[in-house]
């Protein structure tokens, strides 16, 4: 099977683009004093209150808002889906359901978790690493 | 109000290094954790580079006492890995490895208002407020 896009290996960008993640997580808990964990953030704006929802939809705003400016800016930028979209959709409700369950995603285990050696965290990883890497293998080469 | 600007100065931060890593991009995820011919590792250097802020960064700021706009730090302490981390990581891990998108990208990625990001975003949203309604319920 060879009808997936292929994308370049941009080591450059990916430690620049990565710099900035981390440096969001660093300043929101200076500020804050929260762990910057994107699917506790979307889930915590839908069901907490006041001040507890408020941050979180500032912070999903400034999001958007950073997509919006590569579209005003840069003309936008590539987001090529892979599969259909019966397959998002379960993709979809496990992405959320599953960050949920596990308590954090890519972001709040993957990135703080393992800043700050959390041992929830490095077994966190270590399962949705190798859960998506048998997943992707399996769909693309079986 | 100075708390909520600089959330959204973070939240900005967190979507243009989504974005110039190309992780908003599915594919370049995917080529990631397809380790084939094609195999893209630029998802290692966001990774290795967040850490790399991140690690010493969060040490720096935990020895700072209090946050500037709260009144403490609101930072996981459970060490426990009990049934529901194992089963939820490996839950999210597959839903990540079919579609390509966690919640950071897909929500980026929705400013495109390309249908099947669109579809994505909203199912991913409903299995959130789908573990909440389970949790709420259970805890009754």
């Amino acid at each position: 099977m060879d009808n997936w896009t292929t994308t370049p290996f941009e080591p450059w960008a990916g430690l620049a683009g990565g710099i900035l993640i981390g440096a969001s997580v660093v300043l929101l808990l200076l500020t804050l004093g929260r762990i910057a964990g994107i699917s506790g953030i979307s889930a915590g704006a839908m069901t907490k209150q006041g001040f507890e929802r408020h941050w979180r939809l500032a912070f999903l705003a400034g999001i958007i808002l950073a997509a919006i400016m590569y579209f005003v800016f840069w003309g936008g930028f590539p987001v090529e889906t892979q599969v259909g979209p019966g397959w998002l959709i379960i993709a979809g409700l496990m992405v959320g359901f599953g960050s949920r369950l596990g308590s954090g995603c890519t972001s709040g285990h993957g990135v703080a978790g393992l800043s700050r050696l959390s041992k929830r965290s490095i077994v966190a990883t270590l399962i949705f690493m190798s859960a998506a890497v048998v997943t992707t293998n399996l769909i693309r080469h079986l | 109000m100075k708390a909520l600007v600089t959330s959204l100065f973070c939240g900005l931060l967190f979507g243009l290094g989504l974005i110039i890593s190309g992780m908003s991009n599915p594919a370049r995820v995917l080529n990631f954790l397809d380790w084939s011919a094609n195999w893209d590792a630029t998802l290692a250097f966001v990774m290795g580079g967040a850490i790399a802020i991140a690690a010493p960064g969060i040490y720096w700021v935990r020895k700072q006492g209090s946050p500037l706009f709260a009144d403490k730090f609101d930072i996981p302490t459970s060490t426990t890995v009990d049934k529901k981390l194992i089963f939820g990581a490996a839950i999210f891990g597959i839903g990540w490895g079919i579609g390509g998108f966690c919640p950071g990208p897909g929500l980026v990625a929705v400013a495109t208002l390309q249908s099947d990001v669109i579809i994505f975003v909203i199912a991913m949203l409903a299995g959130m407020l789908i573990h909440h309604w389970f949790q709420s319920k259970s805890s009754d």
